[in-house]
């Protein structure tokens, strides 16, 4: 988790991804802020994160991008 | 003859009334209806200010509320100034000290996000809530009275508001329609803010051929499944997007389950197209035809077009092509025309595209639009856009930057306007600002006591979320060039150095 937030942290400095919940539906991050963080994590993790995984729910908090991550970990 | 751009929306509405003109997720408005709305409200504020050509302040939220509230204004005789409301008060008060707004157009006037004081707020319900009576003043306008100011980034430190008049506008559109012939009741898909120069081209085409405008919220951008169910359910035929809209979609593969079923029309600009982006979108839609466009804001939208063929070599940069009809696109080296193939040039513009200055920045103006000197018989303004440009076959070709302007995340911003903030920070003595283009950072560098979450905060609270620094990293010293200057380039290589190494 605490490399989770490194990585978000380093795509969006000004964001406080410890404490939000609702980082889509409240705006918080943009289109691109999420297309670097897709990059990031297909890197990082070594994932493919596919079209259907790209909804609100699997970006509103750091949980439930980690949750995805693992998700598709296991899935490999 | 066209004068005035209500003069597209009286003729649409004439004939084709009961098509849809204007849509959002949540509302769409025929031609009558938009018509209807925008007398209304278009008197009610020429009888509210009783004055022609002053600026007026629409609040944005991407909506076709917004699109009613500029054609409002534009009926009543006056200009817009589109505002973001999300951006940090600081920067809304520049732009608010530079325009000197005669009155606000809001959907909710208690959210104002700058001290309006005694400056009329209304909203457009009530300002339709009257009969439809009063001065017309459009009507006796002129076409180089201002249609809109719309801000950039300036490197002295506070945006610049490009002033645009009708006859620039009236003048895209219709050399657009000229090049392109967009078939009648073209549905176009917009992407960009209308607080972005881009969406003017969505906004005035439409209207000139009978189109719909499709608005298409910010949200469906980070979730490409949504974005093509959405252009499909509303058969969006037409797209002018900027270019990191597009990279978008090809970076998260978004055409892997379904793809957009009625594009006919693929333009952008704003940066340069990798070709490996245009290359995934054109395998989805093999039948589209693809534009590159170039221009910045002072010029209207765009000065330049390439229709892109099939056999376009992969290696080689897209061309941004050659001159709109109306007109001059040259390069200049010193005060010379650079006409061979090859050499570089700045690329510079005349024409009835030019914008007729920064509002209220005299100094500013001068500068950027002076005398063409290829003229010596008569005053003639010339805008230099600061972009270096060479022939290749014929065709130009963008060559980056003059000066430390960058594209970043689809905006144009002036790192010097980040580093002056940085600089006007408490415990900071000297800040520099490199761009990382490969990894599309930007990195700011200081010298002092400040700690880095205290300088984002300053930041945070005179610039827009898109200009602040991904990485601040205090320093001991700046590597400095032979002439003493601070030394960009070893910053850069040092920033990616650390980056590679962990």
């Amino acid at each position: 988790m605490d490399k989770l937030y490194q990585i978000l942290h380093d795509c969006c400095p000004d964001i406080d991804f410890e404490h939000e919940t609702k980082l889509v539906d409240d705006g918080i991050l943009e289109s691109l802020d999420i297309v670097m963080i897709v990059s990031e994590l297909s890197e990082q993790y070594d994932i493919e994160i596919d079209v259907d995984d790209l909804v609100p729910e699997n970006f509103n908090s750091a949980q439930a991008i980690y949750a995805l991550i693992q998700r598709l970990q296991e899935e490999q | 003859m066209h004068y005035h751009v209500i003069d597209y929306l009286q003729q649409a509405a004439r004939s084709c009334p009961g098509q849809v003109a204007l849509s959002d997720a949540a509302a769409q408005l025929t031609y009558l209806e938009v018509m209807n709305t925008v007398s209304r409200a278009g008197r009610a504020i020429a009888a509210g200010l009783g004055q022609t050509n002053r600026p007026v302040v629409v609040c944005i939220n991407h909506s076709v509320r917004d699109v009613l509230a500029f054609f409002s204004i534009a009926f009543s005789g006056n200009f817009y100034v589109p505002i973001d409301p999300g951006l940090p008060a600081g920067r809304i008060q520049d732009m608010v000290d530079t325009v000197r707004p005669a009155a606000v157009l809001t959907a909710d006037p208690d959210q104002i996000p700058f001290p309006a004081g005694s400056i009329p707020v209304w909203t457009l319900e009530q300002l339709t809530a009257g009969a439809p009576d009063g001065p017309e003043p459009w009507q006796s306008a002129k076409d180089t009275d201002l249609l809109y100011v719309m801000f950039t980034s300036g490197s002295t430190g506070t945006p610049k508001g490009v002033a645009i008049c009708h006859r620039s506008v009236i003048d895209m559109v219709e050399q657009f329609q000229s090049v392109f012939q967009f078939p009648e009741h073209s549905i176009f898909g917009n992407q960009a803010p209308f607080d972005f120069d881009v969406s003017v081209k969505d906004i005035y085409l439409s209207l000139k051929v009978g189109g719909r405008l499709e608005i298409l919220e910010k949200k469906l951008f980070s979730f490409p499944k949504l974005l093509i169910q959405r252009l499909n359910e509303r058969r969006v035929d037409t797209i002018i997007w900027a270019v990191p809209a597009l990279k978008i979609i090809s970076s998260l593969r978004a055409f892997q389950r379904d793809k957009p079923r009625y594009l006919r029309d693929v333009m952008f600009s704003g940066e340069v197209m990798p070709p490996k982006t245009l290359a995934y979108w054109r395998e989805a839609l093999p039948d589209a035809r693809f534009v590159n466009l170039y221009g910045p804001t002072e010029i209207t939208c765009n000065c330049t077009y390439c229709i892109l063929g099939d056999q376009q070599d992969p290696d080689a940069p897209i061309p941004i092509g050659k001159a709109f009809p109306n007109c001059s696109v040259f390069l200049l080296d010193g005060g010379e025309e650079v006409r061979e193939e090859g050499r570089l040039g700045e690329i510079c513009v005349t024409g009835s595209c030019l914008a007729r200055g920064y509002y209220r920045r005299p100094d500013l103006t001068e500068k950027a639009f002076a005398q063409n000197p290829l003229c010596d018989v008569l005053p003639e303004p010339m805008y230099r856009t600061g972009d270096l440009g060479c022939y290749q076959n014929g065709q130009l070709i963008f060559m980056g930057r003059a000066d430390t302007q960058i594209k970043h995340m689809g905006h144009r911003i002036e790192l010097g306007e980040v580093e002056l903030c940085a600089n006007g920070a408490d415990g900071v003595e000297t800040a520099a600002c490199v761009y990382d283009q490969d990894r599309a950072r930007i990195l700011l560098f200081f010298l002092g006591t400040c700690q880095p979450e205290q300088l984002l905060a300053v930041l945070q609270e005179k610039l827009p979320r898109y200009m602040l620094p991904n990485r601040i990293c205090p320093v001991t010293a700046f590597p400095q060039t032979r002439t003493g200057k601070i030394d960009r380039r070893k910053l850069l290589e040092f920033a990616k150095e650390r980056t590679t190494n962990g």
